[in-house]
């Protein structure tokens, strides 16, 4: 089974990457273009078919270290 | 007093902390590599700057699963005096040592310059012995220290004193909620903070304002434990 996971910065927190993209891309001509966030994708390869084992270990390994929940929010899919 | 310096793999002002301990105050000061266990020889942890594992992921994220820093959080538990610098502050704060956490700098600039600190509590170990208000200047490195807790822990901070350093009114590098460079936990022994008095011990290096730092932690253990060998 395969875990893919998604962590970005909180929407009330500043995303400074996400700013600083958002500026290049007005200065390119696209200012249609609104607020940008940028995070991290992470695939994981999990060594179990068990659907409901794989999501509370994934829910896991968000928690405790692929995102700081102080500052980030996470969602996974699992296929 | 024994001290130690904690080294991960992409430590890199380990020596800078181990010179300051020896040329300050002439304490037993060891390094102490990410994988040890037992830090019970110890009176005062320094968790130094760098890019512990590379700061992969997130600055710090890693380092606080090592062996070493499951005994730091025993020893914190203990009362023992715990110092983290820059990336040591960051991998405090993921270790849930100190609250909060430490985003990317909000003018996407890394700053590396001297900055002007306010001693805003001259009460804990590490500070006593500045004055309350005063003005040092300690130098700054890093692209990831701007600090941020949600409104209920700044509220928390505030109200119990947590606040141990802010970066001078106007001249906030990094764009850190109420201008905090540096932090305590409820107890106060364990401080975290960006800016770099290791870096600050000699006036050859541009300021010697860090040097209290490290009188401060001697004379509190001296005060605790009575008179202690000193060079």
């Amino acid at each position: 089974m395969k875990a893919t996971v998604y962590v970005t910065i909180k929407q009330n927190v500043l995303d400074v990457q996400g700013t600083a993209v958002q500026g290049a891309l007005h200065s390119m001509g696209f200012e249609e273009v609104g607020k940008v966030r940028i995070g991290k994708y992470l695939e994981l390869e999990l060594g179990t078919t068990d659907k409901a084992e794989a999501e509370a270990r994934v829910k896991a390994m968000c928690e405790k270290l692929l995102a700081n929940t102080v500052i980030e929010d996470y969602r996974y899919e699992l296929a | 007093m024994n001290f130690a310096v904690l080294v991960f793999p992409g430590s890199n002002c380990d020596i800078d902390c181990y010179k300051a301990i020896e040329d300050t105050i002439g304490q037993p000061v060891d390094y102490v590599w990410h994988t040890a266990d037992d830090l019970s020889k110890y009176d005062c942890i320094l968790v130094p700057g760098g890019f512990s594992y590379g700061d992969y992921l997130r600055c710090g994220a890693i380092a606080q699963f090592t062996n070493v820093m499951k005994a730091v959080v025993k020893a914190a538990e203990e009362g023992k005096y715990i110092l983290g610098i820059c990336n040591g502050f960051q991998v405090l704060t993921e270790a849930r040592l100190l609250p909060g956490a430490l985003l990317r700098n909000n003018g996407m600039k890394f700053r590396c310059h001297q900055a002007v600190l306010k001693v805003e509590n001259n009460t804990t170990p590490f500070t006593r012995d500045y004055a309350e208000g005063e003005l040092i200047n300690i130098p700054i490195a890093h692209g990831e220290g701007n600090y941020y807790c949600d409104d209920a822990t700044l509220k928390e901070l505030q109200e119990n004193n947590q606040i141990v350093f802010r970066y001078e009114a106007g001249n906030n590098p990094n764009g850190s909620v109420d201008d905090i460079a540096g932090i305590c936990n409820k107890a106060g022994n364990v401080v975290g903070m960006m800016p770099h008095p290791e870096r600050a011990i000699h006036e050859l290096l541009g300021s010697a304002d860090g040097k209290k730092m490290f009188t401060s932690i001697l004379s509190t253990w001296r005060e605790k434990h009575g008179a202690a060998a000193i060079r």
